[in-house]
């Protein structure tokens, strides 16, 4: 689905054998290197001894239960991100999640391309490069600072919010970016709108950036989210 | 249990007998300190006068011998009523008085003392007391003076006779007045208790007997009731709602079902394969969204969402809303306003978003002005106002008002208590897509915190407002509901 870099490990830690070895056989698919620890006491000795660039955990474990967990890693430095698995997808035990020392919480039932792309964002943030003020895709640059954006040279006009939208967009270039994970980066929402609100506002901003231009920049991807890359990389 | 032996273990009527107890302990000292001083007055008073009588007798004896004392006391003995009288010799002789007899060694010590005595007149056989006092004269001469105690005697024997009686009256007033209200307590708790258990049989519309007293039996039962009221309401919603749950997600899992079967069946080239695996994979979303939605209903109105409260600006809401929903309705051909004066609120603020992001998203799928007929009663606002949505936050009062006004259709006023319901797609709205939530939701989130979701007339269209209270106090959604007390979730 997506080029991944192929070095990157990632530890599963989930009771359930049947959604762990799913979740190992998908990751590996996209070029994961990934390994499952069945509960809480294996996933921390794990987690603690290897060297992951992700670990995804789910927050119900048998002998030391998933916040626990990262509460302990947190106590000896491991700076590891965490994405928490839930059944529990209310925004305060989503809250509780992310107090713990979670980076980022995904409930019960979810998509495996939503896990993916959350997944990817995770682990380009932990050893990706430092934050920028300026970001470029193909000929489309961003000013953070100023809050300028420029395609080749004209200068786009953007509402705020759809500055906010695109700068989310370029931060994770190159990286699938769901409905959901916009909803709450961009707007700060928890719920799952009944309608395609988001797909408006994305279309909106294509029509600002792409729209008159060749090669599009903006771009959807199937069954997962949207993607802004250059088209040959 | 017999009649009886229920009627005795009642608190009022062991109340009756504590009572009964404690009162006929009461009029007994009572009447026995009134006993005890009367007589001890009666006894004083025959002292006083034995004693002067002695004084004076003995005076006579000083000053004119023997024979005056002689002839002074059988004076006196003659009077009617007169004391008891005895002189005698050295040798224990008896020369004058009223005595004929006395108890025996009464005479041989001097002082007082009480002993049964019989006159020297008197024919019958009974004795009768006397309190005497006994003195010695110059010469060896003895001299009796002394009382009949008859009269102390009858005194304290009426004394007794009325702390019987009075007793006795206690006693059986009290044991008759604990029956009575015993049986009275018992009875209205027997029909509470018969009603309890038709209801726990299963009768849930059984309401308690309900007095006009309103003393603590009758409020008892007026809350009972009111709880009664409130469980049969959960229960009719919770059957509904599991009704409603059948039908809502078994007919998107037949669905599904179907078509994972069709596609199995048959031998299809893998685009089919494709197909039918995406529309499960969208159907399958379709049901979990449904899924979160009940959730979250079921956790907004048992109040498990109010950990997240803090405060914040109802006009950020509203402004955050119309941004994220704008070009949508723009999309959908319908204008979004948004008019919001700076208001503080106190409450969760994702469900309060998410309840007016419901319903936006109401608005601008059912909003539309009705096909025909409608020009003609709203000429003016049928051209343009029918394409557009106001949304509102305002003050009113204590309570904030976050409003969403469209000018579709509206929903008939005998239609809208149902429209909040779970699950319920009124007639217009069958043909679009949506869980049926949306307005429940709303409810629900307005309820927990402690207000209420209006439906309105716009003229045409719906005003859907949320109206909850700036400052929620602790408590208030118990206030609210009244009977709430199944919960009070940690």
């Amino acid at each position: 689905m997506t080029a991944t870099d192929p070095n990157m490990r990632l530890l599963i830690i989930e009771d359930d054998r049947e959604s762990a070895d799913y979740l190992a056989k998908a990751f590996r698919e996209v070029g994961y290197v990934a390994e499952l620890a069945g509960d809480g006491e294996e996933g921390l000795s794990l987690a603690q001894s290897g060297d992951y660039d992700v670990l995804v955990v789910d927050r119900m474990l048998p002998k030391r239960d998933g916040l626990s967990l990262i509460g302990a890693l947190r106590e000896k430095g491991n700076r590891t991100p965490v994405l928490i698995l839930s059944a529990l997808g209310q925004v305060d035990d989503r809250i509780k999640g992310l107090r713990a020392g979670g980076d980022d919480y995904l409930p019960k039932p979810y998509s495996f391309a939503e896990l993916l792309a959350r997944v990817e964002v995770l682990s380009r943030r932990h050893g990706g490069p430092a934050e920028e003020t300026t970001y470029r895709v193909g000929d489309l640059e961003l000013d953070r600072l100023s809050h300028r954006v420029a395609r080749g040279k004209d200068e786009l006009t953007l509402q705020p919010r759809e500055f906010r939208l695109l700068e989310y967009l370029m931060k994770h270039a190159g990286q699938v970016v769901t409905r959901t994970m916009l909803l709450e980066n961009v707007w700060d929402y928890h719920f799952d709108p009944q309608t395609n609100v988001i797909d408006v506002h994305i279309s909106r901003l294509r029509s600002k950036i792409d729209k008159g231009f060749e090669r599009p920049l903006l771009h959807t991807i199937r069954g997962a989210g949207y993607m802004i890359r250059d088209g040959i990389r | 249990m017999t009649a009886f032996g229920k009627l005795i273990r009642t608190t009022a009527f062991r109340l009756t007998l504590v009572y009964l107890f404690l009162f006929a302990l009461f009029a007994a000292s009572l009447l026995g300190y009134f006993a005890w001083n009367t007589r001890r007055m009666i006894t004083e008073q025959i002292a006083t006068t034995v004693n002067a009588e002695t004084g004076e007798l003995s005076d006579i004896f000083g000053r004119r011998g023997l024979r005056g004392l002689v002839f002074n006391i059988e004076n006196r003995a003659l009077r009617p009523g007169a004391n008891l009288y005895l002189v005698t010799t050295p040798t224990g002789l008896a020369i004058a008085g009223n005595v004929g007899s006395l108890g025996p060694g009464v005479m041989a010590t001097t002082g007082w003392s009480e002993t049964a005595y019989r006159r020297l007149d008197e024919q019958d056989s009974a004795d009768h007391r006397a309190l005497v006092r006994v003195s010695e004269l110059p010469s060896g001469f003895r001299l009796l003076i002394g009382r009949d105690l008859e009269e102390r005697r009858r005194l304290f024997g009426i004394v007794a006779k009325a702390a019987q009686w009075s007793v006795l009256i206690v006693v059986v007033l009290g044991l008759g007045g604990g029956i009575f209200v015993a049986r009275r307590v018992l009875r209205r708790i027997d029909a509470m208790t018969g009603t309890t258990q038709r209801i726990m049989a299963g009768d849930l519309s059984g309401r308690l007997p309900v007095g006009r007293s309103g003393d603590e039996l009758d409020r008892l039962a007026g809350n009972l009731n009111a709880m009664l009221e409130r469980i049969e309401a959960l229960m009719v919603g919770l059957k509904e709602v599991s009704d409603n749950i059948a039908h809502d997600l078994k007919t998107p899992l037949t669905r599904l079902r179907n078509r994972a079967e069709e596609a199995l069946a048959r031998s299809g080239s893998e685009a089919e394969y494709r197909s039918a695996l995406e529309r499960t994979i969208e159907e399958s979303d379709g049901l979990i969204r449904t899924f979160n939605a009940l959730l979250m209903i079921a956790r907004a109105e048992s109040g498990q969402a109010r950990g997240n409260m803090d405060d914040f600006d109802a006009a950020d809401v509203a402004n955050g809303i119309h941004e994220l929903y704008e070009p949508l309705a723009e999309d959908n051909g319908v204008t979004l306003h948004v008019k919001a004066s700076s208001t503080p609120l106190h409450g969760n603020r994702e469900l309060i978003s998410q309840a007016l992001a419901n319903l936006v998203e109401n608005a601008i799928k059912y909003g539309r002005p009705a096909p025909a007929a409608q020009p003609l009663s709203a000429g003016a606002v049928a051209g343009n106002g029918a394409k557009e949505i106001l949304i509102e936050a305002r003050r009113d009062g204590d309570q904030v008002l976050l409003s969403v006004t469209d000018h579709g259709q509206g929903i008939p006023e005998a239609d809208r208590k149902h429209a909040v319901e779970r699950f319920v797609r009124l007639e217009a709205s069958r043909t679009q897509p949506g869980s049926g939530l949306g307005l429940s939701l709303a409810s629900a989130v307005a309820t927990l915190h402690g207000g209420e979701l209006r439906l309105g007339d716009a003229h045409p269209g719906l005003t859907a407002t949320l109206a909850i209270p700036a400052q929620p106090r602790a408590g208030d959604r118990l206030a609210a509901q009244t009977l709430d007390v199944s919960q009070k979730v940690a």
